[in-house]
């Protein structure tokens, strides 16, 4: 066979895998250094083999930690999905009103996440906030910096306020793809708004919604500064979620080895759920 | 299955129509009998796939009342008129088994759960799927995927009629011939109501018992394929059906003889005093190519050789004719045109001159 | 003129194209035709530089261009959808790829007029694309594709979402363009009857390989192999299975004896595929030496010039394409007719073994 071969194209993927290598790899191989080694400072290294793996798994605060975490992720999955995929339905389909609500959506993803942790804090303040004070005038005892519940409310509420509108945007552009076809012929076949619902309407969103609990679930597991900004993990520790016990362990306490194990066991865990959830979703998709 | 009757239906999409040309559908008054398979033809824009959504009960008509076995069911939504309609591309719940799609109009309506599967099981040997009645939908081709969504039509007994809106698009020509007589054989088979939308000729005429020519929003005629290919009441019909379409002749016209460029061609009627113009329409098909000394003399100027016979395109006295000619026979030289004297007629304005009695 | 070599395209473990080599010469019309999913558009893209083959090499002018990027190439090429850009006037549309090339203006005013009146745009050259008619939209694609003067133009089943009508005018249109231009045409059709119309050659595609390549008309008459054959026969080809011994051929289920045609004497013994058009298969005996054949009619579709009578003979389905309005009830029997000269003959490999005779019909 005189197959011609064309390698030109890898010089167009290079500067490409030097962003990467610089972005992504090397961080990682360093993480993935200093969770294998012990270090006294003074740029001296022991290698300690899993060691800082074996004491994260069996540490109580991180199974805390994590629990919480899990919480938390389930709790606005639970929360952001379906509130994004009924405000989709009832947004327009057609008209001026398409791009006014478009704009009002896509408003919250705008605010950069210091500004919204900052402004939250503000808002649920039970003294002078808005919200805080009008949840105490209507007697309910309301205040994030003391009561874990109340800190829980409010870091889920801002969460769902900011990220609600992602899974908004990927659900409506899903249901814009469907053909009237399907409507009119589910009318005919005399199909309950349900059945609309969840024959067409869900099996044709399966796959940007499969999109966006990918994107919560990882940037929840990611999340940072607006939790840090309202509660900064507390009260006490009740809102300690991964990341802030991660920033906690490697800048608060200096525990480079413990941070950078409990770093690649995120990465593990968030790469595995991300990979079977996606798979499963998938399955049957192609042939 | 029942009689469906127009009346004084129109149409306009616009809010307050002022003009008749602002009416997608001008008025329209006519009654599609039991049983009957329709076709409704047109180019793109002639109003008939708002003709199709008026009688689903997908457009409420500006004006007019349609009655369903003499009911007015003009206000009536799409579900309550238990129409069946197969749409352009093919409409099926991707999730669902063929089984199940059949299924869905009939568990909508809560159907009893045995007669569910014993009306499913016929329509699946009906539409020739039994051996994949439990495969995915979304895994089988075009064709089946038509055939799934006129199942479920089928499916339902109360079905007053089967709407087809240009199904065969988006199918390949061997399929098509086949997914055509299917149609056709149900039909004969069980005497549906059956009306089906289409810009192609050969889908309208092989499909319909009768056709129902559109052009800019109204019907121009209705008839048997048969009416339309030799007495086109309109030189837009004449045109539109037909491959090539009718040859149009401008000709004046003294008695029952016009002249045509010089040259007589005799007429089955004569021509009406008041016409503005007046025009001989004869078909290709009934044009004869020959050596001889009668006829209109002609130039050729294109031959198309389509297998089956070829189509000769030629310039007589300045206007482009074409003509047929058997598979195997040549062009004869110095050609002349015979016109079938039995299949001549003569258009004024563009309207056929019927004769009388 | 534009040759492929053996070129094949391989995505994982399916073969799209599969070794085709074809030589097309500067000025013709080719044909490309088979059912969807056989090919066509990615054989298109391979010899525009769109894709890169897997195996094989193209040429243009006897340059090997293999790799070459689709820019470099001069290709036109038109789509089945209207592609064209939404913003930009109908004389902007047709003129885009002259100011891409730095024509001087006065030179683009008179090619685009020039184009324009050849696809009758001329009314419409100040409006947008969307305030145009299908037809019209694709006629402002088309001019782009002639005023580019590319060598080589590719038109992927650009009639397909037309009216019928337009379709045909559109159709018979084309090839006079084509005739003038000198370039070498390529177009993608799934419709037999639209090569037929078009003439020029034609190269049929069964999956992903060039099944037969001439002259369209001949490529009708007598096709290479089976596959061919019902590739290129709309209504599909009547086919009955036969035997050959001695001087017999016995046809169908039931060995219903026939003399053998002319030319067909010297094959082998053994198993071979009758098939002929439908148009050859009549109501009413063609003369000395058809055979007749009773079967039970199956559906009867009339076109109000001639009618198609589906019928049941000897366990195949066979089409009569015959003139006239013709109603035969379903279940009836009916006899036809057809002269064993037009029969064609495949070999159990699906080759063609004798060829239909001309005669005058």
């Amino acid at each position: 066979m005189n197959k011609t071969w064309n390698n030109k194209a890898w010089f167009m993927v290079l500067p490409v895998l030097l962003l990467v290598a610089f972005n992504a790899v090397i961080p990682l191989m360093t993480v993935v250094n200093y969770s294998v080694q012990e270090t006294f400072g003074n740029n001296l290294f022991f290698f300690e083999g899993v060691k800082w793996f074996r004491e994260v798994l069996h540490s109580d605060r991180f199974h805390d930690s994590l629990l919480r975490q899990l919480f938390f992720t389930g709790t606005i999955l639970a929360i952001e999905i379906p509130l994004g995929v009924i405000i989709a339905l009832a947004m327009p389909r057609q008209g001026i009103w398409v791009p006014v609500c478009l704009v009002l959506m896509a408003l919250p993803l705008l605010v950069p996440w210091n500004v919204v942790g900052a402004m939250w804090n503000i808002f649920a303040l039970p003294d002078i906030g808005l919200m805080g004070y009008s949840i105490n005038a209507l007697g309910i005892d309301f205040n994030f910096t003391r009561q874990p519940v109340s800190a829980w409310f409010t870091v889920i509420i801002m969460d769902v306020w900011h990220w609600t509108s992602l899974v908004v945007l990927l659900a409506y552009a899903g249901l814009r793809s469907i053909p009237d076809a399907y409507y009119q012929a589910a009318r005919i076949d005399s199909a309950s708004a349900w059945a609309v619902f969840r024959y067409i309407q869900l099996p044709k969103m399966k796959r940007v919604l499969t999109i966006a609990v990918l994107l919560r679930f990882m940037d929840s597991f990611m999340i940072y500064t607006e939790p840090f900004v309202l509660t900064g993990g507390g009260p006490g520790n009740t809102t300690t979620i991964l990341s802030i016990d991660l920033v906690k362990a490697a800048l608060g306490e200096f525990n480079l080895g413990i941070a950078a194990a409990m770093s690649i066991i995120y990465f593990l865990m968030t790469l595995l759920v991300c990979w079977v959830f996606y798979s499963a979703m998938m399955r049957g998709e192609d042939e | 299955m029942a009689r469906i009757e127009f009346d004084r239906i129109r149409h306009a999409y616009m809010a307050n129509p002022q003009t008749e040309a602002d009416y997608a559908l001008k008025e329209l008054s006519m009654t599609w009998e039991d049983g009957g398979a329709y076709a409704l033809l047109g180019p793109s824009g002639c109003g008939k796939t708002t003709l199709l959504n008026i009688i689903s009960g997908l457009l409420h008509p500006s004006g007019g009342a349609i009655r369903f076995d003499g009911a007015d069911v003009t206000n009536l939504s799409t579900q309550a008129r238990n129409i069946a309609q197969v749409f352009q591309f093919p409409v099926i719940y991707d999730t669902m088994t063929v089984r199940e799609n059949l299924a869905f109009p009939l568990k909508n309506r809560g159907v009893p759960r045995d007669e569910i599967s014993r009306r499913v099981a016929d329509t699946l040997r009906i539409i020739d799927l039994e051996d994949k009645a439990d495969r995915r939908a979304r895994r089988l081709t075009a064709d089946e995927k038509q055939k799934i969504s006129l199942g479920r039509g089928l499916v339902r007994s109360d079905v007053n009629a089967i709407l087809f809106d240009e199904p065969l698009t988006v199918i390949d020509p061997h399929m098509k011939w086949q997914l055509r007589s299917k149609l056709k054989e149900l039909h004969q088979r069980f005497a549906f109501t059956m009306i089906y939308v289409t810009h192609d000729q050969t889908e309208a005429l092989t499909f319909a018992d009768k056709v129902v020519v559109m052009y800019e929003g109204e019907v121009v005629q209705t008839g048997t394929p048969a009416e339309l290919f030799q007495k086109p009441k309109h030189t837009f019909v004449g045109y539109f059906i037909g491959s090539p379409g009718m040859n149009v002749l401008p000709c004046e016209v003294s008695g029952k003889t016009a002249t045509v460029g010089g040259n007589k061609v005799k007429l089955p009627v004569g021509a009406p005093k008041d016409a503005k113009t007046l025009e001989v329409g004869i078909r290709p098909e009934f044009i004869t190519l020959t050596g001889g000394k009668t006829g209109i003399p002609v130039k050729v100027s294109r031959v198309e050789d389509i297998g089956r016979f070829r189509i000769v395109h030629a310039d007589l006295a300045g206007k482009e004719i074409a003509a047929t000619l058997p598979e195997g026979s040549e062009v004869p030289a110095s050609p002349r045109a015979v016109f079938d004297p039995a299949n001549v007629n003569l258009y004024a304005d563009s309207w056929l001159v019927e004769a009388k009695g | 003129m534009l040759e492929l070599r053996n070129v094949s395209k391989i995505v994982g473990s399916e073969t799209h194209i599969g070794d085709v080599s074809l030589k097309l010469e500067s000025g013709t019309l080719n044909v490309l035709l088979g059912p969807t999913l056989s090919g066509k558009t990615t054989l298109m893209r391979l010899m525009a530089g769109l894709e890169q083959p897997t195996g094989g090499s193209v040429h243009v002018d006897g340059q090997d261009v293999t790799g070459w990027p689709v820019q470099k190439r001069n290709v036109a090429m038109v789509y089945q959808q209207f592609i064209n850009y939404p913003t930009l006037s109908v004389y902007e549309n047709i003129a885009s790829p002259l100011r891409v090339a730095g024509v001087a203006q006065s030179e683009i005013d008179a090619r685009v007029k020039q184009a324009a009146d050849l696809m009758q745009l001329g009314p419409y050259m100040d409006r947008t694309p969307l305030q145009l008619s299908g037809g019209q939209q694709q006629r402002t694609a088309l001019a782009r594709a002639m005023v580019k003067g590319a060598n080589l133009v590719l038109l992927d089943e650009p009639l397909a979402n037309l009216d019928y009508k337009l379709r045909e005018e559109l159709r018979a249109e084309l090839p006079r363009i084509f005739a003038e231009s000198g370039a070498i045409f390529v177009y993608a059709t799934t419709e037999p009857s639209e090569a037929l119309l078009l003439g020029g050659n034609t190269a049929t595609l069964h999956q992903g390989r060039i099944t037969q390549f001439g002259p369209t008309i001949d490529v009708y008459r007598d096709p290479a192999d089976l596959t061919t054959a019902r590739t290129f026969s709309d209504p599909p080809l009547n086919t009955i299975p036969a035997r050959k011994a001695g001087k017999d051929l016995l046809i169908g289920a039931s060995q219903r004896k026939a003399k053998l045609p002319a030319g067909a004497s010297s094959l082998a013994d053994g198993d071979y595929t009758v098939a002929f058009h439908p148009h050859h298969l009549v109501l009413k005996s063609p003369g000395a030496g058809a055979l007749k054949f009773t079967g039970e009619a199956a559906v009867t579709e009339i076109t109000g010039s001639e009618s198609f009578i589906h019928v049941d003979v000897d366990g195949a389905r066979w089409v009569s394409l015959v003139h006239g309005v013709h109603t035969i009830d379903v279940g009836a029997r009916v006899d036809v007719f057809v002269d064993p000269r037009r029969f064609m003959l495949f070999a159990a490999d699906g080759q063609l073994a004798r060829s239909a005779q001309r005669i005058a019909a």
